[in-house]
């Protein structure tokens, strides 16, 4: 397992990044190395496996949203991709003022 | 540790007089009271409307165990029942003055009468007798402000192991925003005391999930989505860190007391339809509303870097993330953050917020006390009380 990776529980799909990852990393997955596309800030979430259109999102075990397309393994797992089974996500565009 | 003894039997672990305005028009004189005085605190309700939650919730706050006295700043012509609160905070066995811009003769003659009350209150309330006092008389609350991807996996986790040991010792713990637990509703269930106050528990959350529906926005902010947060299911999971392991003992409303130790979930959305707007609008409401059930202190999470303290009550602040931490350290009282970076346990980091909270309660001036922190805010709400299976014997 990729020492910048977090895996919180053993039936999650996604992966939490204990650190930032730049564009153009190359990432350790179960399933072979991918490489990150945009920077990623610590915290944030990578796919573990290839996720299909309208599969769970599962972090801490629980079910944490719904995926609006196909997420292929290592892609980012956020807003762009997810949506909540509750109340929709309000987010800004991002402006990376504070480095995360 | 020695807490100030009130004579309702709770114990204080500061003893500040409360300067309260009791309508945003007497806000300015009420600051002009309460300043220059670092155990002077500011606290008030703006609304000119009358509003049966906001007159409980300040008969609550005016009588908290760290509140020595009082002087009430009202302007004279708004609903705010002022005498019912007097009278409270008379009978709590605290000195009380009451101060009424339009009878006192327009705002620098009260302000000059209410700086005179205000030392008169300090001197009265220097001598207010000091009793032995242990961890099972805290009351203690926890929120998370400004989480990010971090929060549920150090800071959160640290604080609810901190519970653990706090509960285990006896002492009262309440964790809240039942809207920031949509999502966790089955695992939280199957925690509660008894299988009744599980379904109420659910009820709860169920409740905010309609009504954060209604509002078309759930409880989260932009700089959650930011900080890697992609949902309200993801935040919530993370913020449920914060209530550790312990059986949940109960379910209170704002101003509820918990009876006895344990730990207990406050319900925080109105009852009834959608009336008010957000129930809680931003993190220091929370902390008002624990404060009223007796929080004697806030341990407070934060991600993306929240430096609020409180008025009434330390707030103890715990960095999650770490590179916020070394960019905002003057703030922060707790690095969790050391969880991701170092490789430090959240065992290590719960037993170092417990010792902490200790610490707080023996007198030891967080970093929001020292920085001068005192944020409050009040709004408009409305609640039914609590049924009879919330709070099981």
């Amino acid at each position: 397992m990729d020492e910048r990776l977090l895996l919180l529980a053993p039936g999650d799909n996604v992966l939490v990044l204990r650190g930032a990852l730049e564009a153009g990393d190359t990432v350790a997955l179960e399933e072979g190395r991918a490489t990150v596309e945009t920077r990623l800030g610590l915290g944030h979430k990578i796919a573990r496996r290839a996720i299909p259109e309208g599969g769970r999102i599962v972090k801490y075990g629980a079910p944490i949203g719904t995926a609006t397309e196909a997420i292929a393994p290592g892609a980012h797992v956020h807003v762009h991709n997810v949506k909540s089974e509750y109340t929709p996500t309000y987010a800004l565009a991002s402006s990376e003022e504070v480095p995360t | 540790m020695m807490g100030y003894l009130r004579s309702d039997g709770r114990k204080g672990i500061r003893n500040v007089v409360a300067v309260a305005y009791l309508v945003e028009c007497a806000h300015h004189v009420a600051r002009e009271v309460a300043s220059g005085h670092p155990e002077t605190h500011l606290i008030g309700f703006p609304g000119c409307f009358p509003n049966v939650y906001a007159q409980n919730m300040m008969e609550r706050l005016c009588t908290h165990p760290n509140v020595g006295g009082v002087i009430l700043v009202s302007l004279g012509c708004e609903s705010f029942d002022r005498h019912r609160l007097a009278e409270t905070i008379r009978e709590s066995g605290r000195p009380v003055e009451t101060l009424v811009i339009q009878r006192d003769g327009g705002t620098r003659a009260t302000i000059e009468a209410g700086r005179a009350a205000a030392q008169r209150l300090r001197d009265d309330i220097a001598d207010v007798p000091r009793v032995e006092m242990s961890v099972s008389d805290l009351v203690i609350g926890t929120v998370c402000g400004g989480s990010d991807g971090t929060s549920g996996i150090t800071g959160n986790p640290a604080v609810g192991r901190a519970f653990d040991m706090a509960v285990e010792a006896g002492a009262t713990c309440i964790f809240e925003e039942t809207g920031e637990l949509i999502g966790c509703e089955d695992i939280m269930t199957a925690r509660a005391a008894t299988p009744e106050l599980g379904r109420e528990i659910r009820a709860s959350v169920e409740k905010a999930a309609r009504y954060y529906a209604t509002l078309g926005f759930g409880s989260f902010a932009a700089g959650n989505a930011e900080g890697g947060l992609t949902t309200i299911e993801e935040k919530s999971l993370g913020a449920y860190a914060k209530s550790g392991q312990s059986q949940i003992s109960g379910l209170i409303k704002p101003g509820d007391i918990p009876p006895r130790g344990g730990l207990y979930l406050m319900d925080v959305v109105p009852d009834g339809e959608v009336r008010f707007g957000f129930p809680n609008i931003s993190d220091n409401a929370e902390i008002v509303e624990m404060m009223a059930s007796g929080a004697h202190m806030t341990l407070f999470v934060t991600g993306r870097g929240s430096v609020v303290g409180s008025a009434l009550a330390p707030v103890i602040k715990i960095a999650a993330n770490p590179h916020m931490y070394e960019r905002l350290k003057d703030d922060m009282d707790v690095n969790a953050g050391r969880i991701l970076s170092e490789g430090a346990s959240v065992e290590e980091v719960g037993a170092e917020i417990f010792e902490l909270l200790a610490r707080v309660a023996e007198g030891e001036i967080t970093k929001s006390e020292d920085l001068g922190h005192t944020e409050f805010i009040l709004t408009y709400k409305s609640f039914e009380p609590i049924g009879p299976a919330c709070l099981p014997v």
